[in-house]
């Protein structure tokens, strides 16, 4: 069997097919021109084949979403690439008083199907302004639909899904994703885990180690941080012999919880994993649900695994302190009182 | 009807449309805000008199009410949509600043309709569809970024926007010379756009230099910038005003309505206020037999 290709070329060859396939496509960024092809090189390509349908901005950040929903409400399917996730903040204006109003508050005149892509994550020594996981500050945001990618998605299909979608949807990639190989599952397992998909838009996953049979716990969580928590999921296994359930989401916002409910049911402990800030974060908010809707599934307190409130330092040997590692999701795991070690 | 007789009509439906806003407030028949247009009727009526509702678009801000009313002539759907009911333009979830009807948007958060609407214009030039994209700013609209981002790519991606800026002096309650350095026009020239500046109420005036403006865009493709000086009588939103009553007299001698209504004809000019008198008399009852909103729950 050939090695999986990276999510980068997965990601590229699949906006190639879509420009091939609708003709409403239209990709604008910063630098996004060829022979660069963006920061990380998703678009390369593009411009050369459909110089018309691909634009190059100026840094302008807090107008493009604002552009791409203007074209949106005429009819266009923009996919806006925002270089660092980082620079999302400079757009919250136009998220949060247009973008995500227009439909309901224009009383469903109107749709604004725009996609912004953006990479988030750290580990790489970008320093505090480049590295950030800002996806829990789009939550709250109601209209709007937040999805995050992870190297065990069918990216293409998560974007084809985006595009489709009558929402504005922020696609939450990740730079360290980029270059690692997009590693689907075959036959049902990605490697020795077995892994289930759920069917329509927006995929979650789940793994099991011992084909879901009994388990300490479920871990919850997306993007970046699932070859972590693969990692840390082996790990229990091998150095603890404790077998967990591991949920990959990616539909963030409205959060897909059924797949978790599901795992809790099973497994009765909840543990999430996320590389950005503890508080108000993505686990924040599953911590909540979860435990108005599955009280009686719950052995043991929900834990929450993200990074610490603080900036991200540019020392790599810093900044692996900031963020969560293997370390802190198998403590996690190993401290919920009564599982054994 | 003679263009001047269609204009008076039209500003003075606006003028009493606003007036009728305020009474019903007074009245407590209106809760929320809104944000009156009276004594900048001119600027709504000459400018957009050359836009085709079919092909064109207009993005609009918080002070929307002239632009919508001459855009579209909807005052029933603008009457519910302020009164929050379900015949309103957006079914009375927008109220006054969030308005969309056909080619007609508009938003309330200052200057963040700049982008949209530059977006607007790429996606007609890009059809091909010849239209003009046209979106009203105010002096205080001056002082946010996404603006100068968007005289930017309107610039360098020469998209057929018409610009308009209307200054009347005040953001709120703020006067301009507190708020906005150095000259309005020269703004947008620093951007490589054209630009045009009047100093007046004259809706024949204004209608002559808008029409000119459009005709630009519309032949040339580009951005066009158009800076009308004018001056709102009413307070920026609901008692809100803090200015000097002497300076808001002084500006009544330029009262758009007198200027365009002392040309006409006095017995020609009473017939046009008796029928929008008439016609908007019409559409306040109506609204106010218009249903609400239902809160039973779903």
């Amino acid at each position: 069997m050939p090695a999986p290709k990276r999510c980068v070329l997965v990601l590229n060859e699949a906006l190639h097919e879509l420009f091939e396939r609708r003709e409403d496509v239209f990709l604008l960024g910063e630098d996004v021109l060829d022979p660069y092809g963006g920061a990380f090189k998703v678009t390369q390509g593009l411009s050369d084949r459909w110089p018309e349908r691909v634009l190059t901005t100026p840094i302008s950040e807090a107008s493009l979403i604002g552009v791409a929903a203007g074209m949106a409400l005429r009819g266009r399917r923009p996919i806006l690439e925002i270089m660092f996730g980082d620079f999302i903040a400079l757009g919250f204006d136009q998220i949060v008083n247009g973008v995500s109003k227009f439909r309901e508050m224009f009383d469903e005149q109107v749709t604004v199907p725009l996609v912004v892509r953006t990479p988030m994550g750290g580990r790489r020594g970008y320093g505090p302004t480049h590295s950030q996981s800002l996806e829990k500050l789009l939550l709250g945001v109601p209209g709007i639909h937040v999805v995050a990618a992870s190297e065990c998605h069918d990216l293409g299909g998560l974007l084809d899904d985006a595009v489709e979608d009558d929402h504005p949807v922020f696609l939450i990639e990740n730079k360290l994703m980029y270059g690692r190989p997009n590693r689907r599952p075959v036959d049902g397992y990605v490697d020795e885990l077995r892994c289930l998909e759920t069917e329509g838009p927006y995929p979650a996953l789940t793994f099991s180690g011992n084909d879901f049979g009994e388990a300490a716990a479920t871990i919850v969580t997306y993007g970046g941080m699932l070859p972590i928590v693969l990692d840390a999921a082996t790990e229990l296994i091998l150095e603890h012999e404790l077998f967990t359930e591991v949920v990959a989401l990616s539909q963030l916002h409205p959060l897909e919880l059924d797949p978790v409910l599901e795992s809790v049911a099973r497994t009765g402990a909840l543990v999430t994993a996320e590389e950005g800030g503890l508080t108000g974060g993505v686990g924040a908010e599953v911590a909540a649900r979860v435990q108005e809707l599955a009280w009686d599934d719950l052995r043991r307190p929900i834990r929450r695994v993200a990074a610490a409130d603080g900036i991200i330092p540019a020392s790599r040997e810093l900044e692996d302190v900031a963020l969560p590692g293997v370390a802190d999701v198998v403590d996690a795991v190993t401290s919920l009182a009564g599982v054994r070690s | 009807m003679t263009t001047l007789e269609h204009q008076y009509g039209q500003m003075f439906t606006i003028r009493r449309f606003e007036e009728t806003l305020l009474e019903m407030f007074s009245q407590g028949k209106l809760v929320g805000t809104t944000h009156t247009y009276i004594g900048q009727e001119a600027d709504a009526v000459g400018v957009i008199g050359h836009l085709d509702p079919e092909r064109d678009v207009v993005f609009s801000n918080h002070r929307c009410h002239g632009h919508y009313i001459a855009f579209t002539g909807d005052l029933y759907g603008l009457l519910c949509e302020v009164m929050g009911k379900p015949d309103g333009t957006c079914g009375g979830k927008g109220g006054s600043q969030h308005l969309c009807n056909g080619n007609f948007y508009s938003n309330g958060v200052q200057g963040s309709i700049v982008p949209v609407s530059t977006g607007i214009a790429l996606a007609e030039k890009q059809k091909g569809s010849g239209a003009v994209t046209t979106v009203f700013l105010g002096d205080g609209t001056l002082g946010q970024g996404a603006v100068y981002e968007c005289l930017n790519m309107a610039s360098l991606w020469r998209l057929p926007m018409l610009f308009v800026l209307e200054n009347n002096h005040y953001a709120q309650t703020t006067p301009r010379q507190l708020a906005v350095s150095g000259t309005i026009p020269e703004r947008a020239a620093a951007f490589g756009i054209a630009t045009d500046e009047l100093d007046t109420t004259d809706v024949t005036e204004i209608d002559a230099a808008a029409g000119r403006a459009v005709d630009r865009v519309r032949s040339s493709g580009e951005p066009f910038f158009l800076v009308l000086h004018t001056y709102r009588f009413s307070p920026h939103s609901k008692g809100d005003d803090f200015r000097d009553p002497a300076e808001i007299e002084s500006r009544r001698a330029h009262d758009p309505l007198a200027v365009a209504g002392a040309r006409l004809d006095d017995e020609r000019r009473r017939e046009l206020e008796d029928a929008c008198e008439r016609r908007l008399a019409e559409v306040v009852e109506a609204a106010e037999r218009a249903p609400a909103a239902t809160t039973e729950l779903v």
